[in-house]
């Protein structure tokens, strides 16, 4: 996507003069991660800003103004669902911050918990005083021990400061954090199945509606976003809601942060304005891949994967052009596959990780990907395939699409979907060889 | 049932501090932290401790039990003092996890889900720990290990076996490249190859 010159329009390049870094400007600093550093840098202006300057009506508006859509994935916009809170009646309410990072190509909130933890505390502070909300939670993936270390010191810090507690500069809002950690479970990303693993269920999703502003945490009202989407909240208060809808496309405003992986010569973290394009990512700023590239997975691994060609890498990575090339942005977690990975053997990678992280709550997913699905990849993959498995497992893919009781029966249903769309001649050449087009499966470094 | 003493007997303020986390109506929201606690303690967690769990939050030990197997990270046999945990998932395994994982079997002479015979190393193959950017991953106890190559994987083995757990090296990319510099441990076995 090419720059105006005269610097007007959206901003949708990291090219941009007038683009700035900002969620991720202390990532990656030694010791960023203390009170001292980050209160150095700016730290809780916004916070204070929103409650000492503003209302929680006001907070809401100024993010839904600025158009930020939830970047865990779902991309549901932030401002929307907070306002889905039901009026103060006197009942404890909650705000949780997703911090349960499992899908497979996103791992941008991990270094945020890590290096600027005060960042997504500021967010919940913001996000608590705009649903009125008296406690947050962070729901923190039990692998992030140092994630969840800086956190504990951060949250210390934080009390000791005044910074949570009661009376908030100097007003009537009191606020504190609950951190609790998870322990191994994909499945407690999605947000009624954290909401069980929290009250110490079993973390089995719960049928929605009721969703969790009407019934959340101990039935009571609840939101839950994501620690990106906290992150952007800081912003947004510190700078104005039109500064953050000053970058991206029509459907998909602000700055968000890119993941890249696979081989590529600079794999990482990116933050870009949205609508820059695959191509700006993967070749300026990841340097290109370093292995022949046949395929592209636009936003963690759930997401139908796209060919490797300029059609797709000239693409902008925002929520409406993704999704009209049939596929999603999701996290934004950028996957590269090298020509020489047979496609069977990655998909079937995919399939046994969905297929670990069914909880076995409903029939669809139990059966169709947690058993069916591993098992017709197992038999191609071991030279045993016949023909009528493409058609059979087609089958099986196409009967978990909107049939599971949550969204993980789609996300490995979606991008089997999308290998047999683009590359349904490996898994014919598997089937009719006994082996598959491209042989070695790994590239470990000596 | 062997009678034990109670985990929790003399951790009585530590025990107090995870049931003030929680409103007296969600003291079932304890069972993750407490088994937590006695996991990363004794490396496991035995019938026993689910039972004084359950106690504790006057539970019957079928719920903490339930809530227990739902997890990968709780385990009921006791997992090595180094329980290596590598990483299978696709951005890892293009990164060669898979051969990685084969490397460990073949040196540590343990499957996947075993710990040796003297209790040292335990192996698990495990799925994304979100360091897709510096694949291939290897967690060691609490600790990342990132861009693990062979050359790296032998020098940790080797410390590993001197009951030496070297201060995990941090890989950056990105937007974060700066950190490299800043957080790379002198001394480590991750120097060499920054």
């Amino acid at each position: 996507m090419t720059v105006a010159a005269d610097n007007s329009g959206p901003i949708t390049s990291r090219r941009d003069p007038r683009y700035q870094v900002t969620m991720y400007r202390h990532v990656g600093v030694e010791g960023a991660w203390k009170l001292e550093y980050y209160l150095s840098h700016q730290g809780y202006q916004a916070a204070r800003k929103a409650v000492t300057t503003m209302t929680p009506g006001e907070v809401i508006d100024q993010v839904k103004a600025s158009g930020l859509r939830g970047r865990g994935g779902a991309g549901f916009p932030t401002g929307v669902k907070w306002s889905f809170m039901p009026p103060v009646d006197g009942r404890q309410r909650f705000i949780v911050c997703n911090a349960d990072e499992s899908e497979p190509g996103s791992f941008k909130d991990r270094y945020i918990l890590e290096d600027d933890p005060h960042q997504l505390l500021e967010g919940l502070i913001i996000g608590g005083y705009a649903i009125q909300a008296s406690v947050g939670i962070i729901y923190i993936r039990g692998e992030y021990y140092l994630g969840h270390e800086r956190l504990e010191q951060a949250i210390a810090e934080a009390r000791e400061a005044g910074l949570l507690g009661e009376g908030l500069f100097d007003t009537d809002f009191t606020f504190d954090l609950i951190l609790h950690r998870g322990a191994g479970a994909y499945i407690c990303g999605e947000e009624t199945a954290l909401m069980n693993s929290f009250e110490g269920l079993r973390a089995n999703p719960r049928l929605k509606p009721p969703f969790p502003a009407q019934a959340g945490i101990y039935g009571l009202p609840t939101t839950i976003n994501n620690v990106t989407s906290f992150a952007s909240v800081v912003h947004i208060i510190e700078r104005g809601a039109s500064w953050f809808a000053g970058m991206g496309t029509e459907d998909s405003k602000g700055t968000k942060l890119y993941q890249v992986s696979g081989p590529v010569a600079r794999p990482g973290v990116y933050e870009m304005p949205m609508g820059s394009t695959f191509r700006e990512l993967i070749f300026e700023l990841a340097g290109g891949p370093t292995m022949e590239a046949k395929a592209l997975i636009p936003g963690g691994s759930s997401t139908p994967m796209f060919p490797f060609t300029d059609e797709y890498l000239d693409t902008p990575m925002d929520y409406g052009s993704i999704a009209r090339k049939g596929s999603m942005l999701g996290t934004g977690g950028v996957i590269v596959i090298p020509k020489e990975k047979c496609i069977v053997n990655a998909m079937y990678n995919v399939v046994r990780f969905y297929a670990h992280e069914s909880c076995g709550k409903c029939t669809p997913c139990r059966e169709g990907v947690a058993t069916w699905l591993p098992q017709m990849y197992r038999k191609l993959l071991t030279g045993r395939g016949e023909p009528g498995d493409l058609e059979l497992m087609e089958e099986v893919a196409g009967n978990l699409r909107g049939t599971a009781f949550c969204p993980l029966a789609d996300a490995c249903a979606m991008p089997v979907q999308a290998s047999f769309k683009h590359f349904r001649h490996e898994y014919e050449y598997l089937i009719e060889h006994g082996e598959p087009l491209y042989k070695k499966s790994d590239w470990w470094q000596s | 049932m062997e009678a034990v003493t109670p985990f929790f007997a003399d951790k009585q303020r530590l025990l107090e501090d995870i049931l003030g986390r929680y409103p007296e109506y969600g003291r079932r929201s304890a069972i993750m932290p407490l088994l937590w606690e006695v996991q990363r303690a004794e490396r496991c967690v035995s019938e026993a401790r689910v039972v004084e769990i359950a106690t504790i939050l006057d539970l019957h030990p079928t719920e903490v039990k339930g809530v227990m197997s739902f997890y990968s990270t709780f385990h009921e046999q006791p997992v090595g003092r180094y329980h290596l945990q590598v990483c299978s998932t696709l951005s890892c395994s293009l990164a060669g996890s898979d051969e990685m994982h084969d490397y460990l079997v073949e040196e540590l002479g343990i499957v996947d889900g075993e710990t040796d015979r003297d209790g040292h190393f335990s192996l698990q193959r495990v799925e994304c720990l979100g360091s897709c950017g510096t694949a291939p991953v290897l967690q060691v106890n609490d600790s990342y290990f990132e861009r693990v190559t062979r050359s790296r994987c032998r020098e940790l083995l080797e410390a590993l076996r001197e009951g030496k757990l070297p201060t995990p090296w941090r890989e950056r990319g990105g937007d974060n490249v700066r950190a490299k510099k800043a957080t790379l441990v002198s001394g480590g076995v991750g120097e060499k190859k920054g």
